[in-house]
């Protein structure tokens, strides 16, 4: 019962988001109030709906209803209530209704809090998202049902893929998810301007807030998925340019360059085309990330199995959201017309370096992604782009990002001058040149250039601040009153700044990795990285639905003990699958890393013991640089205070930057 | 202040400088770093050179998989097959978890000199929803072991380098 009230809900979101993309684009033309105050509405109630039906979805998970396709696949009698829960977004069907439950969210938040959005704009942002949810609901009910009934069911389920049972399950789908489709506001809103045909500094100022909570939200998700693979996969990696991580990258980058354009657009009405182009490409690529892994069209070690029929359908979608999407950019754009004009050193230059390098950065690893199912397709070959060619081609665009960063925001409006600016930031400089000199010292150049980096961007974000509260030139009182004066978005910047740095720090460190894999016996010692790693004993262990076999290990310095670490492996017995649930201590600047691989017949065991200096700070980064999103998000300015529009000017025919 | 064109010339400029270097570091990078896929058959048809760096895919034939240790490092070796012929690898370190006889799986690494073995730096296993990855999979269809239109793979014990005639005449009698 349940199951099909949840699956006419789904049916029903789907017939309001057509009445929801008809009314949205084609209102504004009647210019009939009521007409345009119908889509809000819609919007709130499709979101309604699409909880109803992922309540429904849960609730068979929990009660175990094995009718259920999707609960007798992936869930089973003995699973433990919260990954019965986690495991209905965890596989191909449901994460999909998920998805479509986040796009209707999306929507439903621009209906209630997008009061001060003039009413025909809102309409038209409502009717593009509509028109994209619409899609991808037929996809979710013609081809990917997830309340696809069996019957007779079975009596235990299959139960989760036991490397899914996990915390770090629970919370990463929805998190990545909600930023990728958080990006369809900024893709709506940019596609109703190409509509309106104008693009002025409110527009910047109602993209940005949306961009930047999708921003956050793609930034932690990523930053989640690096860190479970890292505990989970046992391989002490966080990063493997696998195509999944690839293309959760590429609208995290194109997004970051859409979150600095569109302050251009806001403070100077410049690049607006470009933010435009960059709404589009970055929620197409977002599309492509969670689609193109789906359609079968790229291969990875971790992803969804997809029958070839879905593929089809994604592909159609797919092609049709962006190429519609690329065609209205084409025949539109030429209206926008720029206004503002600038001197390439400034702020606004170093903007648009910024975009131009985060969007190489972003075309190389399209490309390196892309290749492999090119080749496939037009010359049969399989070949993979691995990891080395990543670090060869992206790397070194990243340097001069590094560079500029924590010269651009010292830089003046308008126009400046690179010497005052470089005056400015001489502290970070010495800095970074003495990290430099101490680990080139030490033969470790790769990481010498990669600490000297983030020294100098972590530096730089902390003298901006200081510049702004006139640190060290008024008293220290007055300074300590001025940080409170600040506007919330320039700390909130200086904090992704300096985010940003130490995620450099926390990967150039990882370059300083030392690892050993190793057979002890119960009494013997291996020594890693300073230290002695001793393995007491090996003993069973059981869990809610495994049995393990666990190790104790003991790590000295000097004779002293640091701490016991203890690694396990795991037996699902309802899967007859084997994980290992790796041993992780860190003390914040450095891991120590143990996993227990497997035992051999004299009683002997498998070990790789791995220490990682400054690993936790990738993850720290991370979370840094959404804090200072989210402190951004809180500036006054997005709260408070309906932003003026623009007088509709005659469209100019020049074409703009 | 600059005019609009000047403006935009460097720009051009900019963008112009940042993307040729961007694809001369792309060109140099694939001529480094790419690696083939190769199924067992195709290393017995093509020969690669020792040293040259590929990935092979198969299936771990069914009790092939032999572990120990040597220097106090654990080693497996076992055999990749994809029903037509059946390579020898040898793989020093932790295997994933997934690996078992049977399962499919993607071995990096490179032919070792004069012997017939090859010797993986890194072993995959993929632990998505299907135990099957892409490419084993095309290789399965084209040694005509496995099509995955008529059913699930056939039981592990069944994957050794057999012609799919003999399973037929075994499955038969």
């Amino acid at each position: 019962m349940i199951p099909a009230l949840g699956h006419f809900a789904l049916a029903l979101a789907l017939a309001i988001a057509g009445a929801q993309a008809v009314i949205g684009l084609f209102g504004p033309m009647l210019r009939d109030r009521m007409v345009l105050r119908a889509a809000p509405a819609l919007a709130i109630s499709q979101f309604i709906m699409l909880g109803l039906a992922f309540a429904a979805l849960v609730w068979s998970g929990v009660v175990s209803d094995f009718t259920v396709r999707n609960v007798a696949e992936f869930s089973s009698s003995t699973t433990p209530l919260f990954y019965r829960i986690t495991g209905t977004w965890g596989n191909h069907d449901g994460s999909m209704l998920l998805w479509c439950l986040i796009l209707s969210l999306c929507g439903a938040t621009v209906g209630v809090f997008g009061n001060n959005i003039p009413t025909s704009l809102r309409a038209r942002v409502l009717g593009v998202l509509g028109l994209v949810s619409g899609g991808f609901l037929l996809f979710t009910l013609a081809v990917s049902d997830p309340f696809r009934r069996i019957w007779p069911p079975p009596l235990h389920g299959a139960g989760v893929n036991p490397i899914l049972q996990d915390p770090g399950l629970a919370v990463h789908p929805p998190i990545l998810y909600t930023g990728y489709v958080g990006f369809s506001i900024a893709f709506a809103f940019a596609v109703a301007a190409l509509i309106e045909g104008r693009v002025d500094a409110a527009w910047g100022r109602w993209v940005r807030p949306w961009t930047l909570v999708s921003w956050i939200f793609l930034t932690c998700g990523i930053c989640f998925g690096s860190l479970w693979s890292y505990y989970t996969l046992g391989w002490g990696g966080f990063w493997f340019w696998d195509p999944v991580e690839n293309v959760a990258l590429l609208p995290w980058l194109t997004g970051t360059a859409l979150l600095h354009s569109a302050i251009v657009v806001e403070k100077r009405e410049a690049l607006k085309t470009w933010s435009v182009l960059l709404a589009i490409a970055t929620f197409s690529l977002s599309l492509c990330g969670t689609f193109l892994v789906r359609s079968g069209l790229l291969n990875s070690v971790h992803a969804f199995a997809a029958s070839p029929n879905q593929g089809l359908f994604i592909l159609v979608l797919l092609a049709l959201t962006i190429g519609g999407s690329l065609l209205l950019f084409a025949i539109r754009a030429p209206v926008l017309a720029a206004t503002g004009i600038f001197a390439p050193v400034s702020r606004e230059g170093a903007l648009i370096l910024n975009n131009v390098f985060l969007c190489i950065i972003a075309a190389v690893v399209f490309t390196g992604t892309m290749y492999p199912p090119f080749v496939d397709l037009a010359f049969g070959m399989q070949i993979s782009v691995g990891a080395p060619f990543y670090d060869q081609a992206v790397l070194p665009m990243v340097a001069p990002l590094i560079l500029a960063m924590a010269v651009g925001p010292m830089l003046p409006w308008k126009r400046g001058a690179i010497g005052p600016a470089l005056v400015k930031v001489w502290y970070a400089a010495v800095a970074a040149l003495i990290v430099f000199a101490y680990y080139a010292f030490q033969r470790h150049f790769i990481a010498a250039l990669g600490l000297a980096g983030a020294v100098w961007v972590m530096i730089g974000a902390l003298i901006d601040i200081g510049e702004r509260v006139r640190l060290f030139r008024v008293p220290l009182g007055q300074s300590f009153a001025r940080l409170g004066t600040i506007p919330r978005a320039s700390v909130g910047a200086a904090l992704g700044h300096f985010g940003f740095g130490v995620v450099v720090l926390g990967i150039a460190g990882m370059t300083l990795r030392v690892h050993d894999v190793t057979v002890l016996h119960p009494g013997q010692s291996v020594a890693l990285g300073g230290f002695n790693w001793k393995l007491d004993s090996i003993v069973p262990a059981t869990g809610p639905n495994y049995t393990a076999r666990k190790a104790t290990i003991t790590v000295t310095r000097h004779g002293k003990l640091v701490m016991v670490l203890k690694p396990e492996r795991r037996y699902f017995t309802a899967q007859k699958v084997k994980t290992v649930a790796a041993a992780i201590r860190t003390n914040g600047v450095r891991n120590m890393f143990a996993t227990f691989a497997g035992e051999d017949n004299s009683g002997g065991g498998e070990f790789r013991f791995n220490v990682h200096p400054f690993a936790p700070e990738i993850w720290l980064g991370g979370f840094i640089m959404a804090l200072g999103g989210a402190i951004s998000l809180s500036d006054r300015r997005f709260r408070i205070g309906a932003p003026a529009r623009a007088k509709l000017r005659k469209p100019a025919g020049s074409a703009t930057v | 202040m600059m005019n609009r064109k000047t403006r935009r010339l460097w720009l051009v400029i900019a963008c112009g400088a940042g993307v040729s270097c961007a694809t001369a570091l792309m060109l140099v990078a694939f001529r480094s770093s790419l690696s083939f896929f190769l199924s067992p058959q195709e290393v017995v048809a093509k020969h690669p050179a020792p040293g040259m760096v590929f990935r092979l895919g198969g299936v771990v034939q069914a009790n092939t998989v032999v572990m120990g240790t040597r220097d106090n490092r654990p080693y497996t070796t076992f055999r990749i097959t994809d029903g037509q012929a059946s390579i020898p690898v040898v793989f020093t370190g932790v295997l994933p978890g997934l690996f078992r006889q049977g399962q499919g799986v993607v071995t990096v690494g490179a032919m070792a000199k004069g012997d017939r073995e090859f010797v993986a730096s890194t072993v995959l296993a993929k632990h998505g929803a299907s135990y099957m990855p892409a490419p084993v999979e095309q290789a399965l269809r084209k040694a005509g072991k496995w099509n995955p239109k008529f059913g699930p793979a056939p039981n592990a014990a069944t994957w050794d380098d057999k012609s799919p005639r003999t399973i037929e005449a075994d499955n038969n009698g």
